[in-house]
């Protein structure tokens, strides 16, 4: 098994993100060779608390086809989620939108201010959102602002396709 | 004293800042026969808050709660000012050498008289500080 850089197929380093690639020579029917599963993780070869010492993979990030770059730095909105269920003030549905001003790739995320966290002073309101800038650039390693919308507003179930809106030409 | 007559029920609601929200807020009261007495907006970066004083801000809360709406209470006190020049002054030196500090204000002149409508952070404090000064306070029977 091994992680490698979607983009260049190069083996990563243990605990650097990338690509889940399986090799498995062993299936006699079926072997696989370097077979990209598209799931994103990275390889831990610390030893486990439980004292198995073998290597292991950490949690499903993501997947590769939703792998966004901002400013060169691969951010998955799985990521994005994670960190907003953390959040008490703010919902966990979300959308990202992310659009090129100049050279530099802007990432807005939009979120649902749930309702016990509304606050009539718009300082309160103001510091919510700096809270969740704070935390989601800590989590995804890159600038991000955000938005607060009103709940319910955000589309729901509809996949990737409403959760990310990429403005960026190609 | 009793300085609960004086507070006023505010409603405040949450809203994106971009065109037809109001206009949403505004026809889901309007459909509930609500009357808007005075009110303002708020601004922030992507956001805003709708503050008003209603005839029927439980029906009002309701309504617009069922409508997805983020909704709050918030209690306010109305002063009224005389209108003509220096009367706002009159009523925010009160509050003022009292030491109270008003967090977000807006005003309406009416027919009858003109009205200040203040959030405060102390507001038994206050009403109390403005009477004590000779002004007058509307009660909340005024309103709703």
């Amino acid at each position: 098994m091994e992680v490698i850089d979607p983009k260049t197929g190069e083996p990563l380093e243990p605990g650097e993100k990338g690509e889940l690639t399986l090799t498995m020579l062993q299936k006699e029917a079926l072997p696989m060779i370097r077979y990209r599963i598209g799931d994103i993780s990275s390889v831990d070869e610390e030893t486990c608390p439980c004292g198995r010492t073998s290597p292991r993979i950490n949690r499903i990030q993501g997947r590769v086809d939703d792998m966004l770059i901002i400013r060169g730095i691969n951010v998955f909105p799985s990521q994005v989620e994670y960190t907003l269920m953390t959040i008490p003030e703010v919902g966990e549905h979300f959308q990202i939108v992310v659009e090129r001003t100049g050279a530099l790739d802007d990432m807005l995320v939009r979120v649902e201010l749930t309702k016990e966290s509304f606050s009539d002073k718009i300082n309160d309101l103001m510091k919510i959102r700096q809270n969740v800038e704070h935390r989601l650039r800590n989590a995804l390693n890159v600038a991000v602002d955000v938005e607060l919308v009103e709940p319910g507003s955000l589309p729901r179930f509809e996949g990737k396709s409403k959760k990310v809106i990429d403005k960026r030409a190609i | 004293m009793d300085t609960k007559k004086y507070v006023i029920k505010q409603i405040s609601i949450f809203s994106e800042n971009r065109p037809g929200r109001l206009a949403a807020v505004a026809q889901a009261l309007g459909e509930e026969k609500i009357n808007i007495l005075a009110f303002s907006i708020a601004e922030a970066n992507g956001f805003g808050v709708i503050r008003a004083l209603v005839d029927h801000p439980e029906k009002a809360y309701k309504k617009l709660s069922s409508l997805g709406y983020n909704v709050a209470f918030t209690d306010v006190i109305a002063v009224q000012m005389k209108d003509q020049p220096g009367g706002l002054y009159d009523i925010a030196k009160v509050l003022g050498d009292s030491g109270i500090n008003i967090e977000y204000s807006y005003a309406y002149s009416g027919k009858k008289a003109a009205v200040l409508i203040l959030r405060v952070d102390q507001v038994e404090d206050a009403i109390e500080k403005i009477q004590g000064a000779g002004a007058t306070l509307l009660e909340h029977t005024v309103f709703h």
